[in-house]
């Protein structure tokens, strides 16, 4: 046991990798935001309630098919995802022509639909998930504890960030994708079909809120409202980055983490409106975001 | 910002828009005869607060996420200066706009700095920064609120305890907002707001420093929010946490939206729709949230107009 500024390591260390936890949270929830506004020029406010319904179906799974954490990450994003088709196909593909604003508005009462359902259905109070047994208990690394299970939630989100990265930026794939966010009028006339990939894109996106879901049930609660204030707060991580960097939305979203976590030790009254504050600093010295272009 | 769908029709003469402010008025004045006061001046209040809303979507283009912000501090402001500072009605009320002025600048002129999408973030984020805010400050009485707020005297002369007096001068309040709405909106000034809605980049090329025109909007929008929260403090006599969080917000944006993005009588028809609905449904308690979620998704699928722009479109007129 040390001290760092009078505050005990164990606290700091604990607050920080909470943080990071936090991070881990906001760098794939803003990550989907990113990939689906890139694509769809649709800002999906029901990120939220998908990632929601991710840690319920992992919740589901386990309760009525006796089905694992680890078979739940797997299917949880596949089952949401398929939700996410189902929507995009319904209702978001005839607002592509129109003003933006549209997308926020229908997005946002799919997730009044959403959220009020599963409220009703299981009332506001969380549900316990069991942490999957081979990832409870933790290592003493001498200056902080570190439990098995959030070292594992934080490798998951950078593997799958940096993974998503790589697609995107690095393979055919990826590259067909950025071409039809540019253009999607050429690349059709060079015989991609557009149409699927941005309703695959919309799947995908709302899959990786569903990833995010999952790794958060054992950790918080699973209850209907924990994905209604994330939200709020992930767009204030997407403000501050800039929607237009992959990598500017992970690296963001974890910092934001850690600074949040920071500020928790430090000042926690402020633990609550730090991601905001920066926000409006961010806004006032660099108003196009930290990886944002000036349009 | 050109496909949002307004009414296509741009008659010359608005004596349509005369002849359904009489009907308006009209109705106001015997409504309480047949409807229940105070439901009627909770409706004249998200109104008045709907109409400003729509005063920055409607004819400059800007989606606001946060307009919560604005009606629930000047619902605190009011019912805490009435309440502890002794404050009569209007001062109180004054007290609140002038809260939510003062925020209205702040925040606008950090939101205008991003456009769009960003700019709808940008003002939910900083109405949640100011929900917590709320949460944890001394005077707002946290998950109780400001409870038992005293209506008092109106100049000293009118006891508003008085449920007709009362409701007359909500009227007035609605009223007297709403035409300056009206006015602002057929200025000089409105008309300028619409051509940055219509085009911005053309708008700055002929000259038009359009932020200053963006900024003006919002806290014009801002302050009349705040007036129609804090008259509803007085009215219904609390200022509490739903009145300054985010679900508050999206209500506003269902108001406008349902009875018509950009028309004058729209938000008025949609806020009473809208509570109303709320209103009759109290029963089913949870289902409120579910119904206006599927009333988001028709209108945003079938029904961009509203109830007023479809109306307006139907009778080729201007509402």
């Amino acid at each position: 046991m040390f001290e760092i500024f009078g505050i005990p390591s164990q606290a700091l260390f604990g607050q920080l990798l909470l943080g990071l936890i936090n991070g881990s949270f906001y760098a794939l929830l803003s990550l989907g935001l990113a990939v689906i506004f890139g694509m769809l020029n649709i800002i999906n406010f029901s990120h939220g309630a998908q990632y929601m319904m991710g840690a319920f179906v992992a919740f589901f799974l386990l309760h009525y098919f006796g089905l694992n954490y680890w078979v739940a990450l797997v299917i949880a994003p596949i089952v949401v995802g398929a939700f996410g088709v189902l929507i995009e196909r319904l209702f978001l593909q005839w607002l592509y022509k129109l003003d933006h604003l549209y997308g926020l508005l229908l997005t946002f009462g799919i997730a009044l639909i959403v959220e009020g359902l599963f409220r009703n259905q299981f009332g506001s109070s969380g549900q316990p998930y069991q942490m999957p047994e081979q990832l409870t208990g933790g290592q003493n690394l001498g200056f902080m504890f570190l439990p098995n299970y959030r070292a594992w939630v934080i490798v998951l989100s950078l593997t799958v960030c940096l993974g998503t990265w790589f697609i995107i930026e690095r393979t055919r794939l990826g590259a067909y994708l950025r071409a039809a966010t540019e253009n999607p009028t050429l690349v059709r006339a060079f015989g991609v079909n557009v149409s699927r990939m941005i309703t695959l894109t919309y799947g995908f996106g709302v899959g990786l809120a569903a990833l995010a879901g999952v790794m958060a049930a054992p950790i918080y609660n699973v209850s209907p409202q924990m994905g209604a204030e994330l939200i709020i707060v992930v767009f204030a991580v997407v403000v501050i980055g800039g929607m237009g960097s992959i990598m500017g939305a992970i690296v963001t979203g974890f910092g934001l983490g850690v600074i949040e976590g920071l500020t928790k030790v430090f000042f926690p009254e402020a633990s609550n409106t730090v991601i905001f504050v920066i926000m409006a600093i961010v806004l006032l010295v660099r108003p196009a975001g930290l990886f944002g272009r000036r349009a | 910002m050109a496909d949002i769908a307004l009414p296509s029709v741009e008659a010359k003469s608005s004596r349509s828009e005369v002849i359904a402010f009489v009907l308006m008025v009209g109705f106001f004045i015997v409504a309480p005869a047949f409807i229940y006061p105070v439901f009627l001046m909770k409706a004249l209040c998200f109104a008045l607060f709907a109409c400003a809303f729509n005063l920055l979507i409607g004819y400059g283009g800007l989606l606001s996420f946060g307009h919560a912000l604005y009606f629930g501090w000047a619902s605190y402001l009011t019912a805490h200066s009435a309440k502890v500072w002794g404050f009569p009605p209007e001062l109180a009320i004054l007290t609140g706009a002038a809260t939510a002025a003062l925020f209205g600048l702040v925040a606008g002129s950090l939101a205008i700095r991003r456009q769009g999408i960003y700019f709808a973030m940008i003002t939910l984020a900083l109405a949640q920064m100011m929900f917590f805010f709320a949460l944890q400050a001394k005077f707002t009485g946290g998950e109780d609120g400001i409870q038992a707020v005293p209506r008092g005297y109106l100049f000293g002369l009118v006891n508003l305890n008085d449920q007709t007096n009362m409701y007359i001068t909500t009227l007035v309040i609605f009223l007297a907002g709403f035409l300056l709405i009206y006015r602002i909106i057929n200025s000089p000034f409105g008309e300028v707001l619409k051509a940055i809605r219509e085009n911005e980049a053309r708008a700055i090329s002929l000259g038009y420093k359009t932020e200053r025109y963006k900024l003006m909007a919002f806290v014009l929008s801002a302050t009349l929010a705040g007036v129609a929260g804090g008259t509803k403090a007085i009215v219904l006599q609390i200022a509490s946490l739903t009145d300054v969080n985010w679900p508050m917000s999206g209500e506003v944006v269902l108001m406008a939206l349902v009875g018509g993005l950009g028309t004058v009588f729209g938000p008025v028809v949609g806020a009473f729709v809208i509570i109303a609905m709320q209103n009759y449904l109290a029963q089913v308690g949870q289902w409120v949230t579910v119904i206006q979620g599927v009333v988001f998704v028709v209108c945003v699928l079938l029904f961009r107009r509203g109830i007023i722009g479809e109306l307006a479109n139907l009778l080729r007129i201007r509402l």
